[in-house]
């Protein structure tokens, strides 16, 4: 659906806060109608590049254009053309749900019946009819969710702006979530997303930058970032008696194997060469794990991801679980 | 057209979901009414005394119900983060604020005819130079919306807010010549007098209300309205600096 125009722009786009370099000097373009993806761990800089794009946060250095227009200088100038979904809801808890979408349109001056047929019609969009009159106070984490996305894009805005916009809410709501964004793109929003979710990001992206530490590692197609996978060798192996402790042990003893834990009972390893399943079941039996199955299966962009940035899938999907449930 | 649609809608929403809102309203009410009960009680039967009161009763109820307000609606809701919405909404920060702090500022006016009302019923309200009376009290809302916005502004959480605010404003009532003449004051304190707002808004108050004013009164309308866009100014500046960071 994209048509090449570009609608984002950065370069060197930097930001710290005291000691801290949230984002330090990213560089990406966006095509209009085009999902594009920001994954990456806690404290990569996502939220800070959206902040700093959306106008909640001044750049230290760096250009910013939305639509053509820089908005290095004026944050305010592009406002008018974005959506913007924030990582915690944001609406009012004192008014109702419908309330709510008729003051967010309003902000965007749209005009009283023009707002309340938007604010019904996004409400039914949402599943939330039942719920127009409640206060928002009371709603659960995923009506609370679906509805500021609902805000979000109350004045169809040309880019839409989601910040992990399905962490902390149940399988079923986050389905919903990404069948939502998947329509909204195919209807010609452009979408900028941040996950931690790789396989949200691979789902629902045509492009994806991984991003660490302030900085953009890799950006591609989801082809052109699995290409990197081209020739990669995956075995899984399944393991009683625990082998997230075995992981470590394991690369230091297989200086060519790249390992990550899957859960308590599984490890995954990638090498450039085909892996020799009998001397990796030895060293872990030996280690006092219980091989029961080991299999080769398809490379994916999580082997691609924990190899180019050195982080844990499963680490960094454990530390957002856990900072979702505190929320 | 859009951005007054905005605007009023701001104002509207603020309206519905703090000022008028049944603790508020009595609260507005009751603050002034308890004020002015008491003094007027104090003073006892000497009814001529009521008018000397008003200026100093209606600046300390225009002062509480417009501080105390900003708080809320400002700092609670930047700490609850919808005011991100507002940041993020196409409107220049100035109007935005503006249609932010009118609604304390309406409220502010509304609180100050609470003791005139009262004062109405009590003593013979003729004479009073209402084309002084009203314009400064509309002046004495605005800069001390904007003083609250200011306070609010530079606080994290709203008892911090509020904390703040009392520091302002009780040294005010004393300082500005709102119940005794500047003039009473120890010659040390005075120069502070000259330097908060309400020192003028209650001189025009004085004029107006007994004719026993002590500056001129374009030189306190005009010192008053420089506080609001000094206090307006200083508040914006440092919402673009502490809060789009
Ligand atoms: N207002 C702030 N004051 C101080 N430090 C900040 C502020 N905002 C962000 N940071 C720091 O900047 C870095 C990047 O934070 P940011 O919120 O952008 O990360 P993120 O990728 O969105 O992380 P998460 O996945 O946890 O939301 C972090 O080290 C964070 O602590
Ligand atoms: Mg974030």
């Amino acid at each position: 659906m994209t048509s090449g125009t570009t609608v984002i722009a950065t370069s060197d786009l930097a930001k710290h806060f005291g000691d801290v370099q949230a984002v330090a000097g990213v560089d990406f373009d966006v095509c209009d109608g085009e999902l594009f993806g920001f994954l990456g761990p806690n404290g990569a800089g996502k939220t800070t590049t959206i902040n700093m794009l959306t106008g909640l946060a001044r750049p230290d250095a760096g250009v910013i254009r939305i639509a053509g227009i820089d908005c290095s200088r004026n944050p305010k100038a592009a406002q008018h053309l974005i959506g913007v979904v924030p990582d915690e809801s944001n609406l009012y808890p004192e008014l109702t749900g419908f309330e709510n979408l008729s003051f967010c349109a309003a902000l965007y001056g749209m005009r009283q019946a023009q707002r309340e047929q938007r604010a019904r019609e996004l409400l039914g969009m949402f599943g939330l009819r039942d719920a127009a009159e409640r206060k928002f106070a009371g709603y659960s984490k995923g009506m609370k969710r679906k509805l500021t996305i609902a805000a979000g894009i109350i004045h169809n805005p040309r880019i839409l702006f989601l910040d992990e916009p399905t962490t902390g809410i149940d399988v079923a709501a986050a389905r919903q979530i990404r069948q939502l964004i998947a329509d909204l793109s195919g209807a010609g929003t452009t979408v900028f997303l941040t996950t931690h979710y790789i396989e949200e990001a691979q789902r629902l992206c045509s492009r994806i930058a991984f991003i660490v530490s302030g900085r953009i590692i890799r950006i591609g197609t989801v082809e052109q970032l699995m290409r990197q996978a081209e020739g990669r060798h995956v075995v899984e192996f399944a393991v009683a008696g625990g082998a997230a402790g075995l992981c470590a042990a394991l690369a230091g003893a297989f200086s060519h194997l790249q390992c990550q834990a899957l859960s308590e009972g599984a490890v995954r390893v990638d090498s450039a060469e085909p892996v020799r399943i009998g001397p990796v079941v030895r060293f872990l039996e030996d280690h006092g794990g219980e091989v029961a199955e080991a299999r080769k299966v398809e490379p994916s962009l999580e082997d691609v991801f924990v190899r180019v940035t050195g982080i844990e899938a499963s680490a960094m999907k454990r530390e957002k679980e856990k900072a979702g449930a505190s929320a | 057209m859009k951005r007054w649609i905005a605007v009023w809608n701001i104002l509207a929403k603020d309206m519905r979901s703090y000022y008028l809102k049944p603790p508020n309203i009595s609260w507005g009410l009751l603050f002034p009414l308890a004020w002015t009960g008491m003094f007027f009680i104090k003073s006892g039967a000497e009814l001529d005394g009521v008018r000397g009161l008003l200026p100093g009763l209606v600046s300390v109820s225009v002062l509480f119900g417009t501080t105390s307000m900003l708080a809320v609606t400002v700092t609670f809701e930047k700490k609850g983060r919808s005011f991100e919405r507002l940041l993020l909404a196409p409107i220049p920060l100035e109007l935005l604020m503006l249609a932010k702090t009118s609604g304390a500022m309406l409220f502010g006016v509304a609180n100050a005819f609470v003791p005139i009302l009262m004062a109405a019923f009590l003593t013979d309200l003729s004479g009073v130079v209402w084309s002084a009376v009203v314009p400064a009290i509309v002046l004495i809302a605005v800069a001390s919306t904007f003083l609250g916005l200011f306070i609010a502004v530079s606080a994290s959480e709203v008892f911090e807010a509020q904390t703040l605010s009392n520091f302002f404003r009780f040294p005010m009532i004393f300082l500005g010549g709102l119940f005794f003449p500047v003039q009473h004051l120890p010659a040390v304190l005075r120069p502070l007098s000259y330097a908060l707002p309400l020192t003028y808004g209650a001189d025009v108050l004085h004029a107006g209300f007994c004719a026993r004013g002590q500056m001129p009164l374009g030189l306190n309308l005009l010192v008053l309205t420089a506080f609001c866009a000094g206090l307006f100014v200083l508040s914006l500046r440092n919402i673009r600096r502490k809060w789009i960071r």
